[in-house]
Formats: structure tokens, C-alpha cells, sequence
């Protein structure tokens, strides 16, 4: 079975983002840019698959610009096999990519996609399960245990409030929470190799994708900050102030 | 313009963060109906119909809704869509699962995890772990949105009296099977509901210290337990009650961080709470760049003493 799993190029968690002066978007020259955290969670999980004979091929697919292709060979590193870039300098909305993303999933045919559950620029969480509906597909997600048996997959599932299992079945979509796995650490050897392995070219025209966004960013803002408070010295001090001052005590 | 929301419940009450969402749908003003899609939950679709500013309840009652399935609550909203210029579910583990489905099939973009309404077609919603807030104008003909329920006040329970019409429920997709559920089981009220929030980090060193050190002082405040990503990664919490950016989002009245330093994704789920107090060995930890009240010291002397002077306090 051939796992499909797409990865996103973002500004790397530990970078502190700065808003552009116009308030068009987010400053991304000469930022650290990384895989989605989730995106790596999902690799790893797609590669252990492979690694205990439950999948035959991990094939990673990102939508955007060129550079997409340093993340693509990240996943490679982590274990991939090959890759497939959507190369397009257009913006590209959830709704776009889960469309290009569609249109790749048709071409390959994988018995399961697993997706990050969200990106940590968008924070969206929208793709897999936009992804899940075009195909048609079961969904799983937020992902914090997956296995496979007899053409299903039992996941559990991180809701609010506990966990809860359901079981899909394959063909299905997986989306990945935090705890679904720690991924490996890319050996220098692996970097190598995956410089040597296959990576596609296609465009959203060649996939016949229109990729127009149906969002129009009118402006992007800095959150209102909090006034920073005062320490205090001591418990007693603490008491008196949430009682006399904030009136949180009841 | 009418507006089809979703209602979360557990089929026995309607969640609370279904009344933020009405609140949601006024701000955009119109017609309000709302789903009540479950089992045996025609007490939730009354208590809909009683909620002020609802003027019509779908209720889809079928065994397949007890544990509703994305795939299955998708085809039910798409079979009523039509005819609503929005429709809108909470930005929770439910309303996250199947309305980009909804999204998909209706060949729209979805708003996620909106915080303001500037325009019946304009949205205000935080971007990059609360970072930024980017406000987006939708150009497609249905609204599909899920709502931050802290950004919005919570509807009032009483006042209204819509009617209730039942619903046919489209037949499963078969796609997916609901297996088991484990809920954490809490005399505390859930994070997302509670006044008072107590959460802990990596600073308290094992599970146990978690529950020993910070359970007396969620008793004596009738406070739900929080936790970062370190302290549930340790193993200290469970899974469920982390606060961030990838977790829930919480705005109490009152959050108490506990020997936690303050990573901004797990500030961007807390930083709304309307007073913030941090207790802390580490004078620089970040969280102590967002409290009202910072206290800098060893927490295992701290919260015992807290603990007691609110026990000498009246009421």
C-alpha cells in the first residue's frame, strides 16, 4: 500500500513572527523556514508504516513556491521515497491545495493519506478533512494512535474532553496530533541520500487546478498587547490583590 | 440572510460553547436555526428552541448521531445548507472535524476560528498562534465558519421559543464506525467552561506532584486543570488538558500558571483570561510578561500557602 503524505513550508515555530508595516501579511524575508511540525509527525508515521510492512512506498507532496523543495527533501531525510512538488508562486488557500492535493491523490492512488492537523502559520486545520470529502474517504483525525488491520484503520482520536476511537475504512485520510509519534532526528547519511532521490515537477494548470482564493485578506494586524502586570512579594500580597483589586475571588 | 448553526451537546445538554456560536450568528444578524443532530436528545433541541434570538430547530434524531461521524454530520448539513447564506459550528474537536468537509462539498473556503464580525461577509481571526489577526473578506456565496467561542459572550439560555422540526437524517456513509470513547471523568467543570483555570508545567516535576501540589487549589476554586505541552509530553497531565495553540482555547476569568514559562503557542491558548497570575522560580520566564499578578518563587512552597490563605479567606 502506497501512503501519500503533503508537508507545508512554514516559518519555523521558534521563529517570533513580525506583521509587515502595510498590514499585508506576515514578514517572511529572511526568515528560518521549516516543515510544519505536524507535517513531520506525519512523515514519521507514513515511514514506521513502511519500516513494519504495512506500507510499501511513503510519497510526499508539497504545493507552492520552489523552495518547497528543501522541505520535500527534509521528508525525504526523515524516510520518504520520493516526492512531488506543485510548483506555483500563486497564494494558495486550503481549499486550493485540498484540490491540487485531490488531483495528485488521483494520480497515485494511496491506500491512506495522513496530513499534519493543521499548519502553524494558517492554523486552518482544514485540509485533510477538505482532502477526505473530494475523495470521498473516511476521515480520522487528530490522530494519537493509528493501526492498521483488515483494510481498516483504527485510530484514536484527541477530542476535547478525552479520547475517542473510530475505525475507517482504507482508503482513508488520517490527520496527526502531537502525540501520535516523536520524529526521528535526520541522519547525515539519510540527508544525503535524499538529495538522490526522485523528486516531480507539475504545475496547478498541468493538474487542470484553478487555485483563485476565495478569501481576501483585507488586512493582517497586531493583536492588542496586555498591559504587563506587577509581581508581587508574597502570598498574602497575591490574595489581597485577586480579592480587592480584580475581584476574582468568590 | 439566514444562518444555519450547528449545535455541540452531548445529548443530554446542550455545551456551552454552542451559545457563544448564537452569539456569533446575531453579530452577523438574520435569521438563526439550529441543528440539533444526536440521539434521543429532543430535551437539547428544547433547550435550543428556549435560547434568545433562535427562531427555527432542525432536529436529526437517529441512533447513527449518538456518536456523530464527520462523514455522516457533513451530509446532513449539506442536505440543509441550502438556503442559508452562513452556516457555523464552534471551533472545537467537533466543529474542527467535519465542517471543512462541509467547506469541500459546498466548494467553499472555510473562515476558521473566527474572533470578530466586521461585515456579514468579513471576519476577524487569529493567525500564527494568535500572533496575528488577519481579517478576511469571503467571496463565496455560503459562509462556512467555525467560532472561537471565547471571543463571544454566550447567548441567553432563556427568552426565546423557536419552533422544532424534525429532520430526516441521510442514510450513513458506512465510511467510518464509532468504536469506543474514554471521557476524563472530573467532578471539576471542563477547561472550556471553567471560571478559574488552574494549569501546571514542566516545573512540577512528575504526574504526581501535578495532581498533589495543584488539585487542592483547583478544589478550593471549583477550577478546571490546565497543562502545557512540556507537563502533558512528560506525562505529567493527560492529553486533554493542554492549553495552546494546537490544544484548547481557554479566556476564564481567572488562570493560574504554575511553574510554567510560557511558550507562545501555549500563550496564544490562554492569553484572552481576564486576569492572569503566574507563579514561578524563573523571574524571566515569558509568562510573566503576560500576568496581572507575577510571583516569583518555588512553586512547592507557593501554592501549599495559597491554598491556605484562601481557606482563612471569608465565603
Amino acid at each position: 500500500m502506497k501512503v501519500l503524505v503533503p508537508v507545508k513550508r512554514v516559518i519555523d515555530y521558534n521563529v517570533r513572527i513580525r506583521v509587515a508595516a502595510d498590514g499585508s501579511g506576515v514578514d517572511t524575508a529572511n526568515v528560518k523556514m521549516s516543515m510544519n511540525p505536524f507535517d513531520e509527525i506525519a512523515v514519521e508515521e507514513a515511514v514506521r508504516l513502511r519500516e513494519r510492512g504495512a506500507a510499501t512506498e511513503v510519497v510526499v507532496v508539497s504545493c507552492g513556491v520552489a523552495a518547497c523543495q528543501d522541505t520535500l527533501r527534509a521528508a525525504m531525510a526523515i524516510g520518504a521515497d520520493r516526492a512531488v512538488l506543485v510548483a506555483t508562486d500563486a497564494e494558495l488557500q486550503p481549499l486550493a491545495v485540498a484540490r491540487l492535493l485531490h488531483a495528485v491523490a488521483q494520480r497515485e492512488q494511496p491506500g491512506l493519506v495522513i496530513c499534519g492537523k493543521q499548519a502553524i502559520d494558517d492554523d486552518a486545520s482544514q485540509t485533510g478533512q477538505m482532502l477526505a470529502a473530494l475523495l470521498g474517504w473516511g476521515q480520522a483525525t487528530f490522530a494519537s494512535k493509528l493501526e492498521l488491520s483488515d483494510g481498516r484503520a483504527v485510530v484514536t482520536r484527541e477530542i476535547d474532553g478525552g479520547l475517542e476511537t473510530i475505525s475507517v475504512a482504507l482508503p482513508a485520510l488520517v490527520t496527526t496530533d502531537l502525540r501520535l509519534n516523536e520524529p526521528r532526528y535526520a541522519s547525515l547519511p539519510n540527508i544525503m541520500k535524499a538529495k538522490k532521490k526522485p523528486l516531480e515537477t507539475l504545475t496547478p494548470e498541468a493538474l487542470g487546478v484553478d487555485v483563485t482564493p476565495r478569501l481576501i485578506t483585507v488586512r493582517v494586524s497586531e493583536p492588542a498587547k496586555r498591559q504587563s502586570g506587577v509581581k508581587v512579594a508574597d502570598v498574602a500580597e497575591l490574595v489581597r490583590k485577586l480579592r480587592d483589586e480584580a475581584k476574582v475571588l468568590r | 440572510m439566514t444562518i444555519l448553526v450547528i449545535a455541540e451537546h452531548d445529548n443530554a445538554a446542550l455545551r456551552a460553547v454552542t451559545l457563544n456560536t448564537i452569539t456569533a450568528a446575531s453579530r452577523i444578524g438574520g435569521d438563526i436555526t439550529v441543528l440539533v443532530a444526536g440521539h434521543g436528545c429532543a430535551g437539547v433541541a428544547a433547550a435550543a428552541a428556549a435560547v434568545a434570538g433562535v427562531s427555527r430547530v432542525l432536529l436529526a434524531d437517529a441512533p447513527a448521531f449518538e456518536h456523530p461521524l464527520a462523514e455522516d454530520v457533513a451530509a446532513l448539513v449539506i442536505a440543509l445548507a441550502s438556503g442559508h447564506s452562513h452556516v457555523l459550528a464552534p471551533a472545537t474537536s467537533f466543529g474542527k472535524n467535519f465542517m471543512p468537509r462541509v467547506a469541500a462539498l459546498l466548494d467553499v473556503a472555510q473562515v476558521s476560528d473566527i474572533v470578530g464580525v466586521e461585515a456579514p461577509d468579513t471576519f476577524v481571526r487569529p493567525i500564527y498562534a494568535g500572533n496575528a489577526l488577519a481579517t478576511v473578506r469571503s467571496i463565496d456565496a455560503t459562509k462556512v465558519i467555525t467560532v472561537r467561542a471565547t471571543a463571544f459572550d454566550a447567548a441567553p439560555a432563556d427568552g426565546g421559543s423557536a419552533t422544532v422540526d424534525a429532520v430526516e437524517a441521510p442514510a450513513g456513509s458506512g465510511l467510518s464506525a464509532f468504536v469506543s470513547q474514554t471521557l476524563s471523568k472530573s467532578e471539576r467543570p471542563s477547561l472550556g467552561d471553567a471560571r478559574v483555570v488552574v494549569s501546571g508545567g514542566r516545573g512540577l516535576g512528575s504526574a504526581e506532584q501535578y495532581r498533589g501540589v495543584l488539585e487542592p487549589l483547583a478544589d478550593r476554586l471549583g477550577a478546571a486543570l490546565g497543562a502545557s505541552r512540556a507537563a502533558v509530553d512528560s506525562g505529567y497531565a493527560p492529553n486533554d488538558h493542554q492549553v495552546g495553540q494546537t490544544g484548547q482555547i481557554v479566556a476564564p476569568e481567572l488562570y493560574i500558571a504554575i511553574g510554567l514559562s510560557g511558550a507562545i503557542q501555549h500563550l496564544a491558548g490562554m492569553k484572552a483570561s481576564r486576569v492572569i497570575v503566574a507563579i514561578n522560580k524563573d523571574s524571566d520566564a515569558p509568562i510573566f510578561q503576560v500576568a496581572d499578578y507575577g510571583l516569583v518563587g518555588d512553586l512547592f512552597d507557593v501554592v501549599p500557602q495559597l491554598v491556605a490563605a484562601l481557606d482563612a479567606e471569608p465565603g
